[in-house]
């Protein structure tokens, strides 16, 4: 079974955002950047699924600059077998890249694409689902354990009150929560190996999508600040402020 | 301008949630329209029905709704939203399943987790886990939008909508409800209590999380954790507040020892008074505290049991 895993290039998570003086976006300007994190889970439940036997191939799939060729190579380094680069330099929303994602998937035909359930940059959580609507698959999300069998896969997702199962025909479209696993690093040896691995490159005007976008950035600013408040000596003293000052308990 | 509110509920008993979109729902303006999708969830829509300022709730009761399944409720929302200019759903886990389909579907983009009307074509929502603030227009013919409740308040309830049944079902064969393990409580939920007490990193197991239930008893507060604590095993993961977690905006939020990661701050900063019990001074978590005790949770906490 072929798994396609769709990956994001986003800043890495441990830098901190900073927004541009005249607030037209986010500076990403000599920012370190990285696989999304949730992707990163996504690449490694694949490999897992291979290791078990249970995909026979692992292909990496990712949209944008070239630049975004770096996070394809950290996944073939994970372990995927081959990429793909869908080279644009347009800003696409979710549902551009879900366009886009749904001609490789015609391409390809995989039984299972996962990926990470939302960027950690434009913090959507849309292209997973958006996928699967528009190819008529299936779709678990937030997964936090998945498991393979005869035609069909079973995803348990995280949920507002806790664990809910569904049971998904392949071809199937899953989504990663945090917990799905933990990525392995890549080793040296694999990094090397990655390098003779092949990146199928397309250009995104030539897949027949449109990639005009109907959202626009009006603004972007930092979020208001919280100011610290007191420090208070005693619980005697805190509950009295409580009751009395603030007035939020009785 | 008309819009259409898909109701968050669990078939016996509406959320507030819905309340908070219906008030952020007025502020785009025109007729608003509630939905409930569900399985013998009469109770929800007469719940529903009396939220001021909704002209109508539509019920589809079936079978096929009983677990919100994605494909099926995304079918739904997309044959009734010809009517409306709007769509509107929390932007809970039910939420974000379904309604980027509905948007795929209806070839617009999804405008996810606002915290702000500003028109009706024009939303403010969080990016690069709230450490940005974007404003975004939507040229779209329907605008597809998930609200995060916590962020707006909630219509009162002394309406009287009326009620329409709808028949029509929506069945995808390619994907079936297995099991669900729902975390019973008998708390208010996080999403939707006046009063939290979150333990951190600092509660040091399990076990000592009984400490906050006292104090969460005599003020009716739900129980909260942080990453920290669900990662290192204490409580389970439906306990997060944070960025991947729940967002919550109580009246008052107590932290205890947490020491204020941005991942957690994410999570809880738009409480209206929030409280840090920590024994470390230089915690980040008292930057932002309205109210700080530096000290011993153990010794803290039980004087504070005891003085409520």
């Amino acid at each position: 079974m072929k798994i396609l895993v769709p990956v994001k290039r986003a800043i890495d998570y441990n830098v901190k955002v900073r927004v541009k003086p005249d607030n037209s976006d986010v500076d990403l300007n000599n920012v370190k950047m990285a696989i999304n994190p949730f992707c990163e889970i996504a690449i490694e439940e694949a490999i897992r699924l291979k290791e078990k036997g249970v995909a026979t191939e692992v292909v990496v799939v990712s949209i944008g600059e070239k630049s975004c060729q770096e996070q394809i190579r950290t996944g073939l380094a994970l372990g995927a077998d081959r990429g793909i680069h869908i080279e644009t330099d347009a800003k696409l929303d979710s549902l551009q890249i879900a366009k886009l994602l749904k001609v490789i998937v015609e391409e390809e035909s995989p039984e299972l694409v996962i990926l990470g359930k939302q960027a950690i940059d434009s913090d959507n959580n849309q292209t997973g689902q958006m996928l699967a609507a528009l190819t008529g698959m299936p779709q678990g999300t937030f997964a936090s354990k998945v498991d393979v069998s005869e035609g069909k896969v079973d995803v348990t997702r995280e949920i507002d009150g806790g664990l809910q199962t569904v049971a998904l025909s392949l071809p199937a479209v899953v989504t990663t929560d945090l917990r799905l696993n933990e990525p392995r690093y890549a080793s040296l040896p694999n990094i090397m190996k990655a390098k003779r691995k092949p990146i199928d490159v397309k250009n995104a005007a030539d897949l027949g999508v449109d990639l005009t976008s109907k959202v626009t950035l009006v603004k972007v600013t930092p979020p208001e600040t919280r100011k610290g408040g007191v420090k208070v000596e005693s619980v005697e003293a805190l509950v009295d402020k409580l009751r009395n000052e603030a007035k939020v308990i009785s | 301008m008309s819009i259409l509110i898909y109701a968050e509920h669990d078939n016996a008993q509406l959320k507030t949630e819905t309340n908070k979109l219906v008030h952020a729902a007025q502020t785009v303006g025109g007729d608003v329209t509630i939905l409930v999708a569900g399985h013998n969830c009469g109770d929800v829509a007469a719940q529903a029905q009396k939220i001021s300022g909704v002209a109508k709730v539509l019920v589809a009761d079936a079978e096929e709704y009983a677990h919100q399944m994605p494909e099926n409720i995304a079918d739904l929302v997309v044959e009734l939203a010809a009517d409306y200019s709007h769509v509107f759903a929390a932007a809970t886990t039910t939420g974000k399943n379904f309604m980027p389909r509905v948007a795929a579907l209806l070839d617009v983009a999804q405008i996810s987790d606002i915290i702000k009307v500003e028109s009706a074509d024009t939303f403010v929502r969080p990016i690069y886990a709230g450490n940005a603030i974007a404003t975004v227009q939507s040229a779209d013919s329907k605008k597809v939008v998930t609200v995060r409740a916590a962020a707006f308040d909630a219509a009162s309830n002394d309406g009287s909508a009326e009620l329409e049944a709808l028949s029509v079902v929506k069945a995808s064969e390619k994907s079936n409800f297995v099991s669900a393990e729902l975390t019973e409580s008998e708390r208010p939920e996080l999403t939707a209590a006046d009063v939290i007490i979150s333990g951190g990193r600092g509660m040091q197991n399990g076990e000592n999380f009984a400490l906050l239930n006292g104090i969460a008893d005599k003020l009716g507060a739900a129980i909260g954790a942080s990453r920290a604590a669900v990662d290192a095993g204490f409580v389970p993961n439906d306990m997060q507040v944070g960025q991947t977690g729940k967002i919550v905006a109580p009246q008052l939020y107590i932290a205890v020892g947490i020491s204020g990661a941005i991942q957690h701050l994410a999570g809880m900063k738009d409480s209206k008074v929030i409280v840090a019990i920590n024994k470390d001074e230089e915690a980040p978590i008292f930057q932002i505290a309205d109210y700080g005790l530096v000290g011993d949770l153990f010794e803290e906490l039980p004087k504070l049991e005891a003085a409520l």
